[in-house]
């Protein structure tokens, strides 16, 4: 609508409550009807409205796949990088200058599947990130096959007649190797996503959110699940909020309860605190701190 | 701009080449330096490791090279000069996120110390054997600059220089040495920070809602920002506009590739570097790079002594290759002489370049150890015939 006419029409035209943070330019984006990333989007804008972190400091990365064009569609410092290498690129920029807020926005194909061996070292040296990765249980983008994350018995196009690999338990993982911040939620979960996120966003360390979300056109529909609207269904009759849970126990069956909730909040030095600690005991005044770019001798 | 004075060891010294690479990119104001241990190259990131703490910077020992070469081009678009460095094995997993590097058009520099290959082959020894995947080795069609030095005294300056240049274009830069110049000690003499020029990057003095990220500047290189400046760019693998946006069609195609290799190949006077000697009234010019062009020189004495012209072009940067200057000679010359320790890459190159106006002779060598200049001397003897 032509501004002249919207105000003649005393129309108030209402400005997208994301708008500050979305790349309104690209929208329409290429999710599909149902697909949860839109809603997990959602909750990373609350989040980081609410975390009052100066969103120029805050850099988004992604992988390859559906949730990688999640970097895409945000309105901040965005790259869309290579498939699983999205953590070690976080790495880079964090490292490069470590005034930035780092966030990893990506799927379980890509962070775990590909990308596992930087989502095992990142967490060990805790490194300064908040990963939040969808887990859809597929490969979506490519069309549905088998990932490290789908549940015994579910079909994918490259387990037609069901799967027999177990899969990851993600927060398990992400504890054992010493992230400080471990939660999962659905995308049904949205406050209570946007709440967790926020919390780690406020969290220095390796934070890492699992993101369970619907997948209606391919997981949904190999395995006879009905609609998005029937995953969320499910989701809202099968999750089980159990905050401290062992991370042991969060194993993920084909159609049974999703246990859901903040199980790991600690506090473990960061890379660059355990780096920066170490080198002022070891060379004390002629320790040269490095703070980015910017920082002038 | 001149070199920090802090970074640089002004003075001096007895080093191996790869020591002399680690000095070079201090010296060039690295800040960021992502690797993974591999023989014959670690001692680069060994003697990084020790000096960045009171120099200033960061080094990080990745979990593997891919993710090594990621982090790079990260901490390159937070602003800071990056380097990685490896051996084959590792140059082949970094492949990937040098495409990567390519189309985010990410400078950062990336030193090859060569050894013997394929696959694991000679981990100690030497070879010149990845200077064609040097070029070609990530996807699809782009362009990269590359030098080759030949004494720790280049790897010093050359790493400088690959800095520069890389900065310059926005394009990875790659230092191609090898196992024998990696681990040869000599003297090298490293000057005073004001002898010392160090190209700055240039970033754009646009307000954010003008500036387009991927929009070519002058020399067909687009002004960078960093992430942090508030520019809230997107960069990305795809396909892209100059927005940063992905467009998924051939005229964005077109367009996007087009120049990322057009801003080397129209620049390519600029980048390209040589060294030529006695090439005036030469019947054969050596056509030599790294290590093979200090090993040429007892054959090419030899050859000399017995009244045959033998003239030389070295190449101090392989790619771009200086096509137009080995076109102008071959017009006057009978042969080049290439000799290499592979079984033939650039010869390849000057094959194509001299467009039939004379012969390209390769002198090979499988890599584990250099050529004898008796072999080079028989490669002009057959070059006169």
């Amino acid at each position: 609508m032509n501004e002249t006419l919207t105000k003649e029409m005393g129309v108030i035209e209402e400005k997208h409550p994301m708008e500050n943070i979305l790349r309104m330019d690209r929208i329409p984006h290429i999710w599909c009807p149902t697909c949860g990333i839109g809603i997990a989007v959602t909750s990373f804008a609350i989040a980081l409205e609410k975390s009052k972190i100066p969103l120029d400091q805050v850099c988004v990365v992604s992988g390859i796949g559906c949730s990688g064009r999640v970097a895409g569609y945000v309105k901040l410092d965005s790259f869309h990088s290579t498939h699983g290498r999205a953590i070690p690129f976080a790495t880079g920029l964090k490292l490069g200058n470590p005034k930035l807020k780092t966030v990893v926005f990506s799927g379980d194909g890509d962070i775990i599947g590909i990308g596992g061996n930087h989502f095992i070292h990142s967490a060990r040296r805790n490194m300064d990130m908040l990963v939040l990765c969808i887990n859809n249980f597929i490969y979506a983008m490519t069309g549905g096959q088998l990932a490290a994350t789908t549940p015994l018995t579910a079909n994918t196009s490259t387990s037609p007649y069901g799967n027999y690999e177990t899969p990851f338990n993600l927060p398990y993982l992400a504890d054992s190797c010493g992230a400080v911040y471990v939660a999962r939620w659905t995308v049904l979960h949205v406050r209570r996503l946007a709440n967790s996120i926020t919390e780690a966003l406020n969290k220095k360390g390796f934070s890492f959110i699992e993101i369970i979300c619907p997948c209606s056109t391919i997981y949904a529909r190999r395995n006879r699940l009905g609609s998005g609207l029937d995953l969320m269904k499910f989701y809202h009759d099968n999750s089980i909020i159990k905050h401290g849970a062992n991370t042991k126990e969060l194993d993920i069956g084909f159609q049974q309860k999703i246990i859901v909730g903040k199980f790991v909040d600690r506090e473990r030095p960061t890379f660059l605190e355990s780096l920066n600690d170490w080198n002022r005991k070891v060379f004390g005044d002629k320790f040269k701190e490095y703070g980015g770019p910017d920082d002038g001798d | 701009m001149k070199a920090d004075p802090k970074r640089v060891l002004t003075g001096e010294h007895y080093l191996d080449g790869d020591h002399a690479c680690a000095e070079g990119a201090l010296a060039a104001g690295c800040t960021f330096i992502a690797g993974y241990p591999i023989t014959p190259s670690t001692e680069v990131v060994e003697r990084i490791s020790e000096r960045i703490p009171t120099v200033g910077g960061i080094f990080i020992q990745m979990e593997d090279e891919l993710a090594s070469m990621a982090a790079v081009v990260g901490a390159s678009w937070s602003g800071a000069k990056a380097l990685t460095v490896t051996s084959g094995p590792g140059f082949s997993l970094m492949m990937e996120n040098i495409g990567l590097a390519c189309m985010l058009e990410a400078p950062c520099v990336i030193i090859n110390v060569q050894r013997g290959g394929p696959s694991t082959g000679l981990p100690t020894l030497t070879g010149q054997a990845d200077m064609m995947q040097v070029r070609w080795g990530s996807h699809g069609d782009y362009e990269i600059i590359a030098l080759s030095p030949n004494s720790p005294q280049e790897c010093f300056f050359f790493t400088i220089k690959a800095f520069n240049l890389s900065e310059k274009y926005r394009v990875p830069a790659f230092v191609m040495t090898d196992e024998c110049v990696g681990h040869m000690t000599e003297k090298v003499i490293i000057p005073e920070a004001d002898k010392i020029e160090l190209f700055q990057r240039r970033y754009t003095k646009l307000p954010p809602e003008e500036y387009l990220p991927f929009k070519p500047g002058p020399n067909l290189v687009p002004e960078m920002v960093k992430a942090g400046d508030g520019y809230r760019i997107h960069a990305t693998g795809l396909t892209h506009d100059e927005k940063g946006y992905p467009v998924m069609n051939w005229e964005a195609q077109e367009k996007l590739v087009r120049r990322l290799v057009e801003k080397i190949r129209k620049n390519a006077d600029d980048i390209v570097e040589y060294e030529e000697e006695e090439t005036d009234d030469a019947e054969i010019v050596l056509l030599s790079y790294g290590i093979s062009s200090r090993v040429a020189i007892p054959a090419i004495q030899k050859a000399r002594a017995e009244g045959i012209k033998v003239g030389v072009l070295r190449l101090i940067v392989v790619w771009p290759f200086p096509e137009k200057r080995v076109y102008e000679l071959s017009k006057k010359i009978k042969a080049f002489v290439v000799p290499e320790i592979n079984y033939g890459q650039i010869v390849l190159e000057v094959e194509r370049s001299v467009h039939g106006e004379c012969d390209a002779i390769l002198v090979p060598h499988g890599g584990g150890w250099v050529h004898n200049p008796e072999d080079i001397y028989r490669g002009i003897k057959e070059a006169v015939k």
